[in-house]
């Protein structure tokens, strides 16, 4: 036999991998975000609102890079997580919000929320959130206020015409006053809420198109169904309990956004299957009464943060192992 | 038709059996075969000829005495004209018989076989298939008579034939039944007599439905009806014995315990054919159907091979190579064992050999990404463990922990370095945290038995010491 035709390598099997790469999960995050982020523009005006994505997204990749060479590890660049934190950052943010401040809060994502604990996958709070609520602590007046739907002209950004998030509407004067907003009609609230035509962050108005992304990646398995679903639909039931309108309860505020593209967030949700579902339903909990209860209207961002600190604990809920007739406690994880 | 299958886990790669519609060509016999003596689970064989002898094709050239064995025959006819370690397709190396080939294909005798399964007794049957050679050949070539023996309080209500064959590439099992079927319906009979189950199911993969609807027909035109053919879902892995009794029968295997605990027992199609060809023709296992297939070898195909036959000779009689061979595999992709050189030989588990170039290398990348915990190696787990935390832990020595996440369940599927987005080598460290596990067991039983041993070597001498007191107590008195 010819030797030169022969030069073998020995591996471990398997030996064929699946196509899914990092990056290609990443894409499919990205993808699956589009009809958002170009709602996003459609409402609140291409001009300063691109401005704000372009700004959020390359803050976080040269941060990524910087992260990379100050850490002294593989460019991580590429594999495109750091761009959807950025992108996922810029529709947490008011359409009017500073590109230095959006800067600031791609930095603090990207280096406070992922690198410090390690990098991609270390990561133990969502990166996107972890820049959120940085900026809403530190310059809490740019980030409550809110453009009112084909008001903010290209520039300045100051042009528009500010008003409140349903959400603030309820929380300060009620929910017969919010309705008045829409002549009355809880139909047409909800077609509004639904479609996307209100005052909020830039990707979090359009429940439908929210709901499309997290469909495409349920249906892709890039993201389980149980973390919405139980998040999602916790809110519903649990906001009838309070009497709060649930269906305005899950199409308003970041609720969309949120359990499809946040509470997702590889690092900081359960690996378990059960676990995501309680998750899920924690999350939906939390954010009802911090809605309810808490001090400002919204209670997503901090639903999740504080949630992903319980993460180690549904990570222990572990599936039932073949053959294993009763689920054995196990104390030492 | 329902679909069976089992509920968590498993995966769907890209099948890549282009030699589905190559029905089986038999190969030359080698000049030189390679034979090693131990070709199955369990004991090893002793040789029982020697350097210079005369074989026949079909004479015994290794047996043992120990239960859990069967005896290896020779596959042609010549001299024996060495008896060495050679190397062994699971990687090591194993005392074989090198007999050179006088090509006159002469047989040991007249090949006998039982006239009718209703004249003859289980014990007949039974010694039959284990004089025969006859072991698991789906690869896990555990001896079949010893598994048609079960403990007398076993009853074992079903006989299921694994025509599932999941790993992609493979298609012998497709071709044996095919072209066999009248053999698998007379195998799985002869094992249902054995084991005095009531039950026959033969179990296909979707993808396989010709073989199906042949197979039916046959169990139909014989009027067979405690046979039945049922589909069972494609999905990787099917064929696994423990995943195929779940799909089948719904029920689990408790840990540690075989398939017969829950009342069956599970053949491989090939082995049910080669129990009919040992019990109806008393012909010896000295060869069988393999799946040569992969980007590398010049023409695909399924050939009849004698064992011992090596793949040197294979890539000859199929016309070569087309590219630099980069990777050579004994079995499928998923589980098969990758080659460190081209003397290994053809035995009774070699299910395929698979032939890749460069481009498999880009399939297993060495360069692993950090874990990003998409927990994908957790939801396609067939078994239901969370390889990604048995991999932290190996990878942290913590051995106790991949103990505690129950890596000695693993069954190696290699579903979860698949699935793995950051390519991590999470199936090969998962079974080395469990091969690490087993070995510490086995030192941790030895210790314990030898220490059990020395106090009660202890306690005899302190006992014999008191007698003799007592015996110089009486002197003295």
């Amino acid at each position: 036999m010819d030797e030169n035709l022969v030069d073998l390598i020995v591996t471990s099997s398997p030996h064929i991998r699946d196509k899914a790469k990092v990056s290609l999960i990443m894409r499919g995050v990205l993808i699956a975000l589009m009809p958002a982020t170009i709602a996003g523009l459609y409402f609140f005006g291409v001009g300063h609102t691109l401005g704000v994505i372009i700004v959020s997204i390359l803050s976080a990749v040269v941060a990524e890079y910087l992260s990379c060479l100050i850490f002294r590890t593989k460019a991580t660049v590429y594999d495109l997580s750091a761009a959807v934190t950025g992108l996922l950052l810029a529709l947490t943010l008011p359409p009017s919000s500073p590109y230095w401040m959006v800067a600031v809060g791609a930095f603090v994502a990207i280096i406070l929320g992922k690198w410090i604990f390690g990098g991609i996958g270390s990561n133990p709070f969502n990166p996107a959130l972890v820049g959120r609520a940085f900026l809403m602590i530190s310059w809490p007046t740019y980030m409550t206020i809110w453009v009112k739907p084909f008001t903010q002209s290209v520039f300045p950004p100051t042009s528009a015409i500010t008003t409140a998030t349903p959400l603030n509407i309820i929380k300060l004067k009620g929910f017969s006053e919010l309705l008045t907003m829409f002549d009355g009609s809880r139909l047409i609230m909800y077609k509004s809420l639904f479609l996307g035509n209100v005052a909020g962050s830039i990707g979090e108005t359009s429940a439908l198109l929210l709901l499309i992304g997290g469909i495409v990646l349920i249906a892709k398995k890039i993201i389980d169904w149980r973390i919405p679903a139980g998040f999602i639909g916790t809110v519903f039931i649990l906001s009838a309990v309070f009497n709060r309108d649930p269906i305005f309860s899950i199409l308003s505020g970041g609720l969309f956004l949120g359990a499809f593209f946040m509470a997702t967030d590889y690092s900081s949700s359960p690996i378990t299957v059960k676990g995501r579902l309680w998750y899920g339903i924690s999350l939906g909990v939390l954010t009802v009464i911090f809605r309810q209860f808490g001090a400002s209207p919204e209670g997503i961002m901090f639903s999740i943060l504080i949630m992903n600190c319980f993460v180690p604990f549904f990570d222990k809920m572990l599936p039932r192992v073949y053959g294993h007739l009763a689920l054995k406690r196990r104390t030492s994880i | 038709m329902k679909e069976f299958t089992f509920k968590t886990g498993g995966v769907y790669p890209e099948e890549n059996k282009m030699t589905k519609d190559s029905p089986f060509v038999p190969l030359t016999p080698p000049a030189i075969a390679v034979i090693p003596l131990s070709q199955h689970i369990g004991a090893p064989n002793t040789p029982i000829i020697k350097v210079g002898d005369r074989v026949k094709i079909g004479q015994v050239i290794g047996s043992a005495n120990a239960f859990v064995s069967a005896p290896v025959h020779a596959t042609i006819s010549g001299e024996v004209v060495a008896m060495e370690l050679r190397p062994f397709p699971l990687g090591t190396k194993v005392q074989s018989v090198i007999i050179k080939n006088d090509f006159k294909e002469e047989w040991v005798g007249d090949l006998k076989g039982i006239k009718s399964l209703e004249s003859s007794s289980k014990e007949d049957l039974i010694k039959n298939i284990r004089d025969k050679g006859i072991v698991g050949m789906g690869g896990a070539t555990f001896p079949t008579a010893v598994k048609l023996s079960p403990p007398k309080d076993k009853v074992i209500d079903v006989v299921i034939a694994n025509g599932a064959e999941c790993e992609p590439y493979l298609t012998t099992d497709y071709r044996v039944m095919m072209e066999y079927s009248e053999k698998i319906i007379n195998g799985l009979l002869i094992e249902m007599k054995i084991t005095e189950a009531k039950h026959g199911i033969i179990a296909i993969e979707t993808n396989k439905k010709d073989a199906v609807l042949l197979l039916e027909e046959n169990v139909k035109k014989r009027r067979i009806d405690n046979i039945e053919v049922i589909l069972v879902k494609t999905k990787y892995p099917q064929g696994g014995e423990k995943q195929l009794i779940k799909a089948v029968l719904g029920k689990e295997v408790p840990v540690g315990e075989l398939p017969l605990e829950v009342g069956a027992i599970v053949q491989n199609v090939g082995t049910l054919k080669a129990v009919s060809e040992a019990v109806f023709e008393g012909k010896p296992l000295i060869e069988r159907g393999v799946t040569v297939s992969g980007s590398a070898i010049k023409r695909p195909g399924n050939y009849t091979i004698r064992i011992g036959t090596t793949v040197t000779d294979i890539i000859q009689q199929t016309g070569g190579l087309t590219k630099k061979l980069r990777k050579l595999i004994f079995g499928g992709p998923m589980m098969g064992i990758a080659q460190s050189t081209l003397e290994v030989p053809v035995t009774k588990g070699t299910s395929g050999i698979l032939f890749f170039g460069e481009e498999v290398l880009e399939m297993a990348p060495q360069d692993e990404m950090p874990c990003i915990r998409c927990s994908r190696c957790v939801d396609w787990c067939p078994i239901g463990l969370m390889p990604l935390l048995i991999d932290h832990a190996w990878r942290r020595e913590d051995i106790k922990l991949t103990e505690t996440l129950n890596a000695t369940d693993c069954i190696e599927c290699g579903v979860c370095s698949y699935v793995c987005p950051s390519k991590r080598h999470l199936t090969e460290n998962v079974r080395n945290a469990k091969q690490k596990i087993l070995k510490q067991r086995k030192i941790e039983a030895a210790k314990k038995a030898a220490f059990e041993k020395i106090k009660a070597l202890k306690e005899k001498k302190a006992q014999e010491a008191e007698e003799k007191l007592g015996e110089g107590e009486k002197v003295n008195g």
